[in-house]
């Protein structure tokens, strides 16, 4: 194991973070901090209490999980196709580096940063709404393993991409959209029964049902199936990324 | 530059190495259908320096992403100090340093940032004396807090370079290294490589600059159309196939080569006022002094003569010619 190139391309990105702090970390907290003003303030002084939650408090593990998914694929994607645009890449290609070393590394430093934020952001939320986390171990679990999913998905959208609008193609067409209506601001009891159905084709209600649970003990489905699919998720994204590398696909001509 | 001291090497007192590179059967097609390389079989002797030539497109940069891992090959097989670049891939990187043709750089990363980030990859503990070592010789030191975005061209190119030897390769490929360089800079780059090569360092440089490559390397490659063509000593190659000629200029022009001289194959040049004797090194035809001696027989007198041999660069423009 080359510990001391995981370690360079690690503290290379976390360097790339501290530089761009603003991006970082101060936007998706303002806009978090906006949700919380619409939907919690606004919106929620009409639906006051989901399920024996307050609104504002229920959509807290929600919109955190918003951030995750989102500020996780932005920034691995972001992290590998940079070296591939400005054409540094060739460094890490020449290097006695293998493609778990790279991947560790790349994801390990996107998956940070995607869960700093997703722990300031929960930070934020407990000055507007009073919270409470019932399985803080589960709730860091659900945490971690999904801020790893999804800078996996997020990996392989910077390799996939060969400009900055497939770069946000996916996180805009899909992403935003599945976590939307992946029951981010609302229990998916509250859906008609055909829609209920149809929401569970979206992986990202097991995502944030799961967290959720964490939270309020509250769930859309079990906890046990939300920790199975997002595995799923894991097991099929490094799948693609196996695969990418064995086959240098976008990367080695 | 700093610290390095031009000590140059006479290429005639360098006697033949083991080889540390081994290019055995090598072919790369693209997914294009475009054949880059075509059965490169290629050693490189260790401590050499050696010039690889060829027009834009014969395969230079294919053949040197390959060896260092970047190109996927389609046949054949590299060793790399005997480490095969593909099974043993780590063994054979570790010891490779690849300047790449283009000036890609972090814009926003340091000049320390970026090199001591290069030796990590390669695998190598943190040591600040080596790449403080490194940088002062490329005389980037007082930069070393910089944005690269603040740097000028031949400086980003020098960072390559560092950043190329932050892990203490064995071996070094320089891609184009002075392409776009301005002439001292070109120098200095040459006196570093002649350095590096006394430190034990191999280099491989590819270049269309000629004149480099006849100033700086032991052997010289031609590649052409993904084949390599030649590869020769340089010496050797200058021996063989250099030409020289030795032009008389005539105290009295002539109108006509005197047929008793016919046997020298003189051309008449300058309205009869200069006489043009051209002979291969190696000397198969009558010599100078007997050519001197028929002159003096035929009562032709000069007033001056001068002698001028090929360069690399005409042997090069005439073997391109003949593999067309």
């Amino acid at each position: 194991m080359n510990v001391h190139a995981v370690r360079a391309i690690y503290k290379f990105e976390m360097a790339r973070t501290r530089r761009t702090l603003m991006q970082s970390i101060i936007s998706p907290v303002i806009s978090t901090s906006l949700y919380f003003v619409v939907f919690g303030a606004a919106i929620g002084s009409r639906i006051q209490h989901v399920e024996g939650i307050s609104y504002g408090a229920f959509i807290v593990p929600g919109l955190i999980m918003l951030s995750l998914l989102t500020q996780s694929i932005s920034n691995a994607s972001f992290g590998i196709y940079f070296p591939k645009f400005t054409g540094t890449i060739y460094e890490l290609l020449s290097a006695p580096v293998s493609y778990l070393e790279i991947v560790v590394a790349y994801v390990g430093a996107a998956a940070t940063k995607s869960i700093i934020l997703g722990l300031i952001i929960l930070a934020t939320a407990a000055l507007f709404v009073p919270l409470q986390i019932l399985h803080p171990l589960w709730m860091l679990l659900f945490l971690l393993l999904t801020a790893v999913t999804f800078s996996l998905v997020g990996f392989i959208i910077g390799i996939w991409a060969d400009g900055f609008e497939k770069l946000q193609l996916v996180p805009l067409l899909i992403v935003t959209p599945l976590t939307f209506l992946g029951g981010s601001f609302y229990s998916i009891d509250m859906l008609p029964p055909f829609w209920q159905k149809v929401t569970l084709f979206n992986p990202v209600v097991y995502l944030i049902s799961g967290f959720r649970w964490s939270f309020y003990g509250l769930a859309d489905v079990s906890v046990g199936l939300s920790l199975a699919m997002t595995v799923l998720f894991m097991a099929t994204s490094l799948g693609i990324v196996a695969w990418i590398f064995k086959t240098g696909y976008r990367l080695k001509t | 530059m700093a610290g390095l001291t031009p000590t140059p090497v006479p290429s005639a007192i360098f006697a033949p190495m083991p080889a540390i590179i081994t290019v055995d059967n090598l072919s790369k097609t693209y997914a294009s259908g475009l054949q880059a390389l075509k059965n490169i079989n290629l050693e490189i002797r260790r401590g050499e320096i050696f010039a690889l030539l060829g027009p834009n497109g014969a395969g230079k940069t294919t053949l040197i992403g390959t060896i260092c891992g970047i190109v996927n090959p389609t046949q054949g097989k590299v060793l790399v100090g005997g480490h095969d670049i593909v099974k043993a891939y780590r063994a054979a990187r570790s010891m490779i340093g690849l300047v790449p043709q283009e000036l890609t750089t972090d814009a926003f990363e340091s000049v320390w940032g970026t090199v001591s980030f290069s030796r990590g990859l390669f695998g190598r503990k943190a040591d600040p004396k080596h790449i403080e070592k490194v940088l002062r010789e490329l005389s980037l030191w007082s930069r070393k807090d910089s944005k690269i975005i603040t740097l000028s061209g031949g400086m980003k190119r020098r960072l390559l370079i560092a950043k190329a030897l932050s892990h203490e390769p064995k071996v070094l490929f320089l891609d184009e290294p002075t392409a776009g360089v301005d002439v001292e800079l070109r120098r200095d780059m040459w006196r570093l490589v002649r350095s590096l090569r006394e430190s034990g360092v191999t280099i491989i440089l590819t270049t269309h600059y000629i004149d480099e490559a006849e100033e700086m390397a032991d052997r010289v490659g031609v590649i052409n159309k993904g084949e390599i063509i030649l590869v020769e000593n340089k010496a050797e190659l200058m021996r063989k196939l250099g030409r020289k000629q030795l032009t008389l200029q005539l105290h009295d022009p002539i109108t006509a080569i005197p047929a008793d001289l016919s046997g020298h194959h003189l051309e008449l040049a300058g309205n009869g006022s200069e006489l043009i004797y051209t002979y291969d090194t190696q000397g198969e035809r009558p010599g100078i002094a007997a050519l001197l001696d028929d002159l003096d027989k035929a009562g032709i007198r000069f007033k001056d003569l001068q002698t001028t041999q090929s360069s690399l660069e005409d042997i090069f423009v005439s073997l391109l010619r003949e593999d067309k």
